[in-house]
């Protein structure tokens, strides 16, 4: 799905991302670990278009999408969420939700007077699926208020559902549990797990081991810029390199 | 009051809300802090102006002014919207002066700083708006429109994407919006608005030179939507009815001949308190979007 392939990133004399290469299969959702300052963020941000790499390919669905800008990478089918969350703060959480769907038509000035009646229908539909995810994730009574006035943690979920909004092939998490209580990181697993049932397929950034064995089929680890294993989370468990990258043991 | 000068000042009033709501959609949807507005306001004016003094008609003048003033605004957003923040804010500023000086020294074109004097009236489809309730009657009408227009704009999936943009442009580019494009389109589209106020203004005066076009004209209409609520539809409405029915009565107060040189240093002044003030205890403005608590 996802071909990375001798992909590089520098900056100054720092090598966040060197030489990296690897493919994600087929799994629902697929986890990146490492130690901080590994690369992991750098990663998603040459992925997902933020930063341009200074070497290397990366292809998705085998279309090549390095060198295309962010909105591009996202029009292509990868969403992106981010280790801070990032939500419209002065939006409403409808409102937030409604931005998602990509090309929307009456996001073109021509087509807000001539296409009025399509508008209306994408509009309506959006709105009808945006308020069922809405209801999904708990947040009904809070449709109406300003994203900013949600706790961190009802944040994340919105970002996380905003994403599937989006209507994407395949979404990027950074870090979806961190900075949040327990509960709410169970209801976060759940809908993670929820999404992936739907057919949604994920890349996860994760330091906490527990959600990251039970929920990934497949693990990458990154260590210094450079994959120092994969395998399936028993695997990796045991791994011996991943246990000194992590431990320095 | 007399009756001419309470004209006056709606017409006044009237025009200034078009040219804040132009603004509004910059700043307060889009979150485009744009210093040099006036120059879209000065070459709409300009246009209209000198086309009409060529004997072309108002709708022709009229129609151009909104092109032209449409189409600088486009030229000008492609370098400066390549800029963020604060750093955005200072091109336009400078553009705003270039553009001043431009009226000021192409003297060929602009007649420079001698102004142009005997802009005549506007006459729509054989109506001419001469009299002050006829031209109160005009600006009621391009008011309503741009209103509604704006509020279709804002209302729209576009206008929701520029609000994303004021809220944040990382994540907006993240769920695949061309923010660039979308900053263009808002850019050019308060250009023309601000092209259709100084228009009206322009004829309305009937005399325009570079010194109307100045950095306080842009201070002037900012703080109408800052105070009005920036972002809210009617915010520029709010704000441009107190402050320029503030400034303009000023103008006919009664007072002492040794006073007058004190006015223009003091509205200023004023004005500058006002924003301070503002922006400590009541940021939102007059009037509060939707959603909060």
């Amino acid at each position: 799905m996802l071909e990375i392939k001798e992909l590089s990133k520098s900056f100054g004399g720092i090598r966040a991302v060197s030489d990296c290469t690897f493919t994600l299969k087929d799994y629902g959702i697929t986890g990146l670990i490492g130690p901080n300052g590994s690369g992991k963020t750098t990663l998603f941000n040459l992925i997902t278009g933020f930063i341009p790499p200074d070497h290397g390919e990366i292809r998705f669905r085998g279309k090549r999408i390095d060198g295309l800008l962010p909105h591009e990478v996202a029009n292509g089918g990868i969403i992106r969420t981010f280790q801070i969350t990032r939500i419209l703060p002065k939006m409403t959480v409808l409102e937030n939700m409604l931005i998602a769907p990509p090309l929307q038509t009456g996001e073109k000035f021509g087509s807000l007077w001539f296409k009025r009646k399509t508008i209306k229908t994408e509009e309506t539909e959006n709105r009808t699926k945006a308020l069922e995810l809405i209801d999904l994730i708990g947040l009904s009574h809070l449709k109406d208020q300003f994203a900013e006035n949600l706790s961190y943690g009802q944040q994340k979920l919105l970002e996380l559902t905003r994403g599937l909004m989006a209507g994407p092939k395949m979404i990027l998490l950074d870090e979806p549990t961190a900075g949040i209580n327990p509960t709410m990181i169970r209801t976060i697993i759940e809908l993670i797990v929820r999404m992936k049932e739907w057919g949604m397929v994920f890349f996860i950034i994760e330091h906490n081991m527990d959600v990251i064995i039970e929920l990934c089929e497949w693990i990458f680890v990154l260590d210094n810029g450079q994959k120092i294993a994969e395998g399936r989370p028993e695997e990796i468990q045991n791994d011996p390199r991943v246990i000194e990258a992590y431990l320095g043991v | 009051m007399n009756v001419d000068l309470f004209l006056h000042l709606w017409i006044m009033i009237l025009i200034y809300i078009i040219f804040a709501m132009s603004l509004n959609l910059e700043v307060g949807y889009t979150g485009l802090f744009n210093f040099g507005h006036v120059a879209f306001f000065g070459v709409g004016a300009y246009t209209s102006a000198l086309l009409t003094l060529h004997q072309v008609p108002f709708e022709l003048a009229l129609v151009a002014a909104l092109i032209v003033a449409g189409f600088s605004g486009f030229l000008l957003s492609i370098p400066s919207l390549k800029l963020r923040g604060d750093y955005f804010g200072i091109a336009t500023l400078g553009f705003g002066e270039i553009i001043r000086m431009v009226f000021q020294n192409e003297v060929w074109l602009t007649k420079g700083p001698m102004g142009l004097p005997g802009i005549p009236k506007p006459v729509l489809f054989s109506y001419r708006f001469a009299t002050l309730p006829q031209y109160l009657l005009l600006t009621i009408g391009f008011t309503i429109l741009t209103f509604l227009v704006l509020r279709f704009v804002t209302r729209s999936p576009m206008g929701r994407v520029f609000k994303a943009i004021r809220e944040d442009e990382v994540s907006t580019a993240a769920l695949g919006k061309n923010i660039f494009h979308f900053k263009i389109k808002s850019f050019v589209i308060g250009s023309v608005f601000a092209g259709l106020a100084g228009t009206l203004w322009g004829h309305y005066t009937t005399f325009i030179s570079p010194g109307d076009f100045t950095l306080l004209e842009t201070i002037l209409v900012l703080l109408i939507v800052v105070l009005g609520g920036k972002g809210t539809e009617w915010g520029p409405i709010w704000g441009a009815i107190v402050l320029i029915f503030f400034q303009e009565s000023l103008r006919f107060l009664k007072l002492p001949a040794e006073w007058t040189r004190y006015l223009a240093p003091l509205q200023q002044m004023i004005f500058g308190s006002l924003l301070i003030f503002l922006m400590i205890y009541r940021p939102e403005g007059l009037i509060r979007g939707k959603g909060g608590r």
